[in-house]
């Protein structure tokens, strides 16, 4: 369960996200979408807890996660967008590593990295040099590292860019599968993704949410690339009506986020 | 606990898969027997003019520890200022760089355990070279008679500049991202910690004491000399505290950034 209430992110003068409020359900996938630059990342930077928030709250599995940090990390698995490997480590070995800090005990350490190789299809490349597979597989161990402690909320940043097409499915699956139990944040530019994948929708444009809505909701007939470029060209056509509102759309587009 | 000895055991790890720790070691322990067989090379040929001379106090007030030991671990002192910035330059700057960073910084461990983690590899390493450039030494234990007490003093003010130097190291490597910048700017402060009580030496200035206190090598001079103070051990030690202090803030912006 997380919940997201109100959370605004502002570097120096340049906001990247303003009152994004969301929430996601145990047992649910939530697709995160939005154009490059739209905050999707800032706002999973501040929900893993990498950053905090310039206002705002957000509550993981009912934790605080800038007053009750330690803990509420705890119970988050994050795969950034580049996947944080360590390329002189040996896959089985930085396994071991991320295992150990996310606080797994001693004795369950073997079958935690066990579980979460096989998981991600990597028993094969156990013994080979992180900083020598390819980006499919280093995406793999990313993920794979993301579930080791067998957090019950997962945050994963494009989980399936860089991945050939029988891959994706894999990876797909194996979400699904995660997400039984627990509660799964997803962001993908790929449309068709969010439509096989999640079962509930947030589209963020410009740092604000557009449209937050269950994927059995959505009106029919309406594919998901209209509701998604519909909910963008209204918000951007909201955005042209206040002068002070442009000035900041501008403003956003003269300096690019740091993502 | 934990969480400082993961972090350290990987950190060890990389030195030697990187192969940094064999690079700097080697470079250390060679120059270290340069400077001995140098030093060691004078030491007989004064000894030889001395008996020429029939210079007999000379001769008696000449001794191993003061003619070999002393500048030979005042000149690893400045190789160190040299070669720690190269093994510190990557702790915090290679993981911002490779995004590993984030791992680090969303696990559930406190940005000071992290510090201590690097911290405790990286002085673990060097004290480890440190140690090895004693076999120097060592072998003029079994050719010669000089002073054991003053040698290990000696050697320990080399581990504590070491540690130092490791201290501050971190500190600058967490400032950046980029690793020249980092090695660069450790090295200076370094140096600076070096040079910064000459102008006291020159002749009396504002601040002479405190510039005096400052400096590294007053109170490494005296342990090489075998001198085991409080006041110098409590110099060492709170200049790790703050540079520690220091790079825990620093680690800890990096959220706020």
């Amino acid at each position: 369960m997380i919940e997201v209430k109100g959370l605004t992110k502002a570097y120096g003068s340049f906001v990247a996200i303003k009152d994004v409020s969301f929430t996601a359900e145990r047992g649910q996938i939530l697709g995160f979408l939005g154009p490059n630059g739209a905050g999707k990342t800032t706002t999973m930077r501040i929900i893993t807890g990498f950053m905090p928030a310039t206002a705002g709250r957000v509550l993981v599995e009912g934790l605080d996660v800038f007053s009750q940090s330690l803990e509420a990390r705890r119970r988050i698995g994050y795969l950034p967008e580049n996947p944080p490997v360590y390329s002189d480590m040996r896959v089985e070995d930085y396994l071991r590593f991320v295992a150990k800090l996310k606080g797994v005990s001693r004795n369950g350490l073997d079958e935690a990295v066990q579980k979460a190789a096989r998981g991600c299809g990597l028993e094969g490349v156990m013994r080979r040099i992180c900083g020598q597979l390819s980006k499919g597989y280093r995406q793999r161990v990313g993920l794979a590292a993301a579930i080791v402690h067998n957090p019950p909320v997962l945050i994963l940043d494009e989980p399936t860019i860089g991945l050939d097409p029988r891959q994706i499915i894999e990876i797909r699956k194996l979400i699904r599968g995660l997400a039984k139990e627990r509660t799964v944040v997803l962001s993908t530019h790929i449309l068709p993704e969010v439509s096989q994948v999640c079962d509930k929708v947030v589209i963020i444009n410009d740092g604000r949410v557009v449209l937050e809505e269950r994927l059995d909701q959505i009106a029919r007939g309406m594919s998901l690339e209209d509701v998604f470029l519909k909910a963008i060209a209204e918000e951007e056509a909201h955005g042209l009506v206040g002068e002070a509102e442009l000035e900041e759309v501008e403003a956003g587009r003269s300096s690019e986020p740091t993502q | 606990m934990r969480n400082t000895l993961t972090i350290a055991g990987r950190e060890l790890q990389s030195y030697f898969v990187q192969p940094v720790a064999y690079v700097v070691m080697t470079v250390f322990l060679l120059l270290a027997g340069w400077f001995f067989f140098a030093l060691l090379r004078r030491f007989e040929l004064i000894l030889e003019m001395y008996a020429a001379l029939r210079n007999q106090p000379g001769m008696q007030n000449f001794n191993l520890n003061q003619a070999v030991i002393e500048p030979l671990l005042h000149n690893l002192a400045v190789v160190l200022v040299i070669l720690v910035p190269a093994v510190t330059m990557r702790t915090f700057a290679e993981e911002k760089r490779t995004g590993t960073y984030e791992l680090l910084l969303t696990s559930p461990v406190r940005t000071g355990e992290i510090v201590a983690g690097k911290f405790l590899a990286a002085g673990v390493f060097v004290i480890v070279m440190v140690a090895l450039a004693g076999i120097y030494p060592l072998i003029l234990v079994f050719f010669g008679n000089p002073e054991i007490g003053v040698m290990f003093a000696g050697y320990l003010g080399l581990a504590f500049v070491a540690v130092c130097f490791v201290a501050v190291g971190l500190f600058t490597s967490s400032l950046t991202s980029n690793q020249i910048i980092a090695a660069i700017s450790s090295f200076g402060a370094l140096l600076l910690l070096y040079v910064i009580s000459w102008p006291a030496e020159a002749g009396e200035v504002q601040f002479a004491g405190l510039l005096r206190y400052l400096s590294l090598p007053e109170h490494f001079a005296q342990m090489v000399k075998g001198i085991i103070s409080t006041q110098d051990i409590v110099y060492f030690l709170s200049l790790i505290a703050v540079a520690l202090f220091l790079t825990q803030r620093s680690a800890e912006s990096a959220r706020w950034r």
